[in-house]
């Protein structure tokens, strides 16, 4: 049934009424998605294209049923929205803003956890599952076609390159997720590595990893012990010069840990399939799944 | 954003963080007189870069009253310090910090992070201060103590002391010290900071003092600080970066001679993988971003072209959100604006990818569209070694 959106997620979007939160919307809309309400604070009772707007999430939860929210909200206002999607019942929260102040991530990240629902992001593309014809995110439909491979990445337009190959190279997609580009993000590459081992309609996952923090190290463990199914990989950032900040926030080669390299060989000892020309994967894992 | 030692210490400060006596110096003389007014025998004169590694680099000396302090001093403000962080071409030394010097009996390394995979702020402690954090963590793993804070509780007094009473033997020192480390989480969470380190904190005597201190404030929350930007270093940063920053892109440069242009970060770092696989070099990384308009791209191509490193350009573009069309056009203004000699090689995918060919095709422009991401990055490494 695919992990954490399918046909039936029902989807709000918080910041419906900005220029990005509409033009989104639409687009999701337009690719399958069930986008049934928008919340601006003060704009109740508008509509965007049919969409209903409300002036808060609990309340567009209430009259639509809404359990999936897409924030749209700009950087120095992006934390209370997560919370009020938390309160309102929400379950999966998309947050695409890039920008915002790592401590605000943090502080609603807590609240998210403690509450057990979901994150996804923040500086996230989001989250689209091609079977299922649901996508809740920016990135564009038409690259994706349904199939058996999960993605997960820490970028945006890395990752489309990367579809587009597998997709070209007749390799669809079950369930692609973004998990943000930030030093502090919501889902991790092992929370989303054992919702796909419990997929029974993926059978290999691509992850699309960078410089920057150990989240890939930490998959690797989980990889090498708990996880069967087949992987492959991309690492981003091998020419990154120390200490600097390679466009993601949570891009950083700091005091010698998150280095590429480092990445790469915890993978490959952990049995992933680590490609290096990125011009490669979708070969490599039409390859694999023979 | 990073901070100079004399400014972290300034913060330190404002806290009541104990730190030494002295001054910040922008010319030799002052420097003369700063040290005299320490009224002690023994000074320190230190280059204050954004940068680690100082010491070892000549930025640092410890001198007495019957050594030539001007003369020293001069030196140190007249170069660029090369360490091992700045890279061969170095920073500039902005200022000296004049201090006195302190013996200490005990050096600890203090440090709050925001630690990436929990997601909460995290205090990090060892009784072996003086050594950078990444030996210590190597060397004597066992040696470092954390001290997760709940974001809903905050920091209890309690566990400030804990800390202290494992850092330190003397009670009245650690007394000390349990407040400076309450002191230093409250500053990391009022100034949005992703690092504030005192390495080493020393006890000596009576006295618990910070020796040096290290501030860096996160650039996502500057815009909820900026009585901040009074402190920007303009002179510790690359020129072709700053100027990238102020239009919105990122950008950092690289050694190499092949110019690059890519939207989205995580596409530019691979990108550069790539052209580096194919025996190229590059000269930069730049991400023109996802919403990039049509003069944002011209900006990115002109502070690309002013880089007379580059011998060759390479534009590889994946149109999510920003159309291909958008793209070509702001190439072609920033070309039709200024004489460009340099072979281009494009690779253009996505939204509007028809129209982007046609206006690139129709312009005029020696620019190679190459529909292979891979071809395109080996034919601009030839291209730059043909040069």
């Amino acid at each position: 049934m695919a992990i954490l959106v399918n046909k039936d997620s029902r989807v709000v979007c918080q910041g419906i009424t900005g220029r990005n939160g509409a033009f989104h919307s639409l687009a999701c809309r337009d690719y399958g998605t069930n986008m049934v309400a928008g919340v601006t604070p003060g704009k109740e009772g508008q509509t965007v294209e049919g969409i209903p707007v409300f002036n808060s999430v609990s309340k567009a939860v209430r009259e639509t049923g809404a359990d999936v929210s897409i924030i749209f909200i700009p950087a120095g206002y992006a934390r209370e929205p997560i919370l009020e999607a938390v309160d309102a019942g929400i379950r999966v929260i998309v947050c695409i803003t890039e920008g915002i102040p790592p401590l605000d991530t943090a502080s609603a990240l807590y609240t998210v956890r403690q509450e057990g629902r979901y994150l996804i992001g923040p500086n996230t593309p989001g989250i689209i599952s091609p079977p299922e014809k649901c996508k809740v995110g920016i990135m564009p439909g038409y690259i994706h076609t349904p199939g058996n491979v999960g993605v997960i990445s820490r970028s945006g337009t890395l990752t489309y390159e990367v579809v587009d190959q597998l997709t070209k190279n007749g390799v669809g997609q079950s369930t692609c997720l973004g998990l943000g580009g930030d030093p502090v993000v919501g889902l991790s590459f092992i929370d989303v590595l054992k919702m796909f081992k419990d997929d029974p309609e993926t059978d290999l996952v691509v992850l699309i990893g960078e410089i920057g923090g150990s989240a890939e190290e930490q998959a690797a463990e989980f990889i090498r012990t708990e996880f069967n199914k087949p992987v492959a990989a991309y690492i981003a950032g091998r020419l990154a010069p120390p200490g600097k900040r390679m466009g993601h926030a949570g891009a950083i080669v700091d005091g010698g840990t998150g280095t590429a390299d480092g990445k790469i060989k915890a993978l490959t000892d952990a049995g992933v399939k680590v490609v290096e020309n990125l011009t490669q994967i979708g070969s490599v894992v039409k390859t694999m799944l023979k | 954003m990073n901070l100079h030692e004399y400014q972290a210490k300034e913060l330190l400060a404002s806290r009541r963080v104990p730190i030494p006596n002295g001054s910040i110096c922008y010319t030799p003389l002052e420097a003369l007189i700063a040290a005299r007014q320490l009224k002690i025998d023994k000074i320190v004169l230190k280059a204050q870069v954004h940068s680690g590694g100082r010491g070892k680099a000549g930025g640092v000396a410890v001198l007495t009253m019957n050594d030539d302090i001007r003369s020293r001093a001069a030196e140190i403000l007249g170069k660029r310090l090369v360490t091992n962080q700045t890279g061969p071409q170095g920073k500039p030394v902005s200022a000296v910090l004049v201090e006195e010097v302190i013996p200490a009996e005990a050096e600890i390394y203090l440090g709050v992070v925001l630690e990436r995979t929990g997601g909460q702020v995290t205090i990090m402690a060892s009784p072996e201060g003086g050594m950078e954090i990444e030996r210590l963590a190597r060397e004597f793993p066992d040696k470092i103590f954390t001290v997760i804070v709940n974001p809903l509780r905050g920091l209890a007094s309690y566990q400030a002391r804990d800390l202290a009473y494992r850092l330190s033997n003397n009670n009245s020192a650690a007394t000390e010290i349990a407040k400076i480390i309450s002191s230093l989480y409250q500053l990391f969470l009022d100034y949005d900071c992703s690092l504030v380190e005192i390495n080493p904190l020393v006890v000596s005597g009576d006295r618990v003092v910070a020796l040096d201190a290290k501030v860096n404030l996160d650039d996502n929350a500057l815009f909820r600080h900026p009585e901040m930007e009074r402190w920007r270093d303009r002179s510790q940063e690359d020129p072709l970066e700053l100027a990238a920053n102020k239009d919105g892109l990122s950008y950092v440069r690289l050694d190499g001679n092949i110019g690059c242009i890519v939207n989205g970060a995580g596409l530019a770092m691979a990108t550069l993988d790539l052209i580096s696989l194919h025996g190229g070099s590059p000269a930069n990384f730049l991400d023109v971003g996802g919403g990039a308009s049509e003069q944002g791209v011209t900006d990115a191509m002109n502070i690309l072209l002013d880089d007379d490193r580059v011998k060759a350009v390479f534009i590889n573009i994946f149109g999510g959100i920003l159309r291909c069309d958008v793209l070509a056009r702001g190439v072609i203004k920033a070309f039709k604006t200024r004489e460009v000699h340099l072979p281009v090689i494009a690779r253009i995918e996505g939204t509007n990818i028809e129209e982007g060919r046609t206006l690139f095709s129709e312009s005029g422009l020696p620019i190679e569209l190459i529909s292979s991401l891979d071809d395109a990055a080996k034919l601009v490494v030839e291209k730059a070694k043909a040069a």
